[in-house]
């Protein structure tokens, strides 16, 4: 698709989320904290993918990301890109890639987990045979990606 | 080795090796089980849930070691019923002892507060997760009877799905090329994940659904008990209640020095007329149990290497 055939107009600044897997756009846009948010925002879903097929795709005028944001990403689109856009040119693109550990920001699906219950924050280890499981470090019990809670 | 000092929070937490040495000071406490060699320590016994059998055997242990015990076994007699975090009790309890035994009706409990502690954590059972010292002692029943841990077969019976003992024993059992029998309802099978730890070690199992077929194939069987509350449906516990007891009359053809074990308190799954046969063992598992945590006690507070 050439620039002039754009769905969406292009970002003077910001972020685009490139290759977000399908069906998983809404919950990026709650994990990133987007839905709560006054910046200009474009949403596409089921666009056509070269690479992968079927894509998804955000575009957020004037935020950028920190790596532990970009990275919890990993966890719900494993293929997902971050391209950084400063006047309307590609100024940096990070491969989201999946944390060894995770601190905080997801939460035990195990509602017996002492973390459900008293204040300790969470801990995971990210473990992918090949399938990507979260371990908590506490309960030892695993959370799968697809059901997972953000804190 | 050294166990000075350490947390044993999960069976995982110790290596093969340091497994076999706390059987081994295991064997020295049974041999000669009073032995006084910690009289200036204090262990505190902390149950936020009550347990008759680990309490108990956990406090024996101390005290015949000449240990103080200070401690509650029910957290309504402590200042969790007021509202103390965990993290509270723990931090004050941890400057008062120098090893804190816990029992907690929370999953993973005992690992946070081996984090938070100052001083050594055992895990007496943490919710649903992990229950370390009945596996040791349940390893110390199986090599007392059979006299080897290695190339046993061993049947598990009951619940395999819920009990804790089972996915922790069958876990460590992985470790000495155990061949394994599981007999259960269908609604109550192993759950995959422990199976396949069973098969990344290369080893087999085999399942069943009636316990009279294996009884003659195995050096163990481990009975666990059968819960009507697992059930969604009354209907399936009344169809499969049956089909996990042991009674007297199933005893032919067994291996001559084939021993059940069950880390009890049992209900009906094991019927009294088994307690007098040779094949009976529970109850000296359960005495084991003391010295096992004898063993650990001791050697986790450095007064054995």
């Amino acid at each position: 698709m050439s620039k002039k055939e754009l769905l969406v107009s292009a970002l003077e600044n910001g972020t685009v989320i490139d290759h977000i897997s399908v069906g998983q756009v809404m919950r990026v846009l709650h994990i990133l904290g987007l839905d709560d948010c006054d910046s200009m925002i474009y949403l596409g879903a089921n666009l056509s993918s070269r690479k992968y097929g079927k894509k998804g795709i955000i575009k957020v005028a004037d935020k950028f990301f920190k790596e532990d944001e970009i990275n919890k990403i990993a966890l719900v689109s494993p293929k997902a890109t971050f391209i950084e856009v400063r006047n309307y040119e590609v100024v940096k693109k990070i491969q989201v890639s999946l944390p060894k550990e995770i601190h905080g920001s997801v939460k035990c699906m195990n509602p017996n987990c002492i973390t459900n219950h008293q204040p300790v924050e969470t801990f995971f280890d990210v473990i992918e045979t090949p399938d990507i499981k979260l371990h908590c470090h506490y309960c030892e019990k695993n959370s799968l990606p697809e059901v997972i809670e953000f804190i | 080795m050294s166990l000075k000092n350490r947390n044993l929070i999960s069976i995982n937490d110790f290596s093969k090796e340091e497994h076999l040495h706390v059987l081994d000071v295991a064997a020295e406490f049974e041999a000669n089980p009073r032995q006084p060699i910690l009289t200036d320590r204090v262990v505190a016994t902390l149950f936020f849930e009550p347990s008759t059998r680990t309490r108990l055997s956990f406090e024996s242990a101390a005290n015949q070691l000449g240990a103080r015990i200070i401690g509650f076994s029910d957290a309504s007699n402590s200042s969790v019923q007021k509202g103390e975090t965990l993290h509270d009790t723990i931090t004050m309890v941890s400057s008062y002892a120098d090893l804190i035994v816990m029992r907690h009706p929370r999953e993973g409990s005992s690992r946070y507060a081996s984090e938070v502690a100052k001083v050594p954590v055992i895990n007496a059972g943490d919710g649903a997760n992990q229950h370390p010292t009945q596996c040791l002692l349940d390893l110390y029943s199986i090599r007392k009877t059979q006299g080897r841990l290695d190339n046993l077969n061993v049947a598990f019976v009951g619940d395999l799905k819920y009990g804790r003992t089972v996915h922790s024993l069958t876990h460590a059992l992985c470790q000495f090329n155990t061949t394994f029998h599981l007999v259960s309802p269908e609604a109550l099978k192993l759950p995959s994940a422990v199976k396949q730890d069973i098969k990344d070690h290369n080893l087999k199992y085999y399942q069943y659904t009636d316990l009279q077929e294996v009884l003659s194939k195995v050096d163990i069987v481990y009975m666990t008990r059968v819960q009507r509350e697992r059930f969604a449906d009354p209907m399936e516990y009344e169809k499969v209640k049956n089909a996990c007891i042991l009674t007297g009359s199933m005893l032919h053809d067994c291996k001559e020095n084939m021993k059940i074990l069950h880390p009890l308190p049992r209900v009906n799954e094991i019927t009294t007329d088994v307690d007098k046969t040779p094949y009976a063992y529970y109850f000296q598992q359960a005495q084991n149990g003391v010295y096992v945590r004898q063993a650990l006690i001791a050697l986790i507070l450095g007064a054995k290497a």
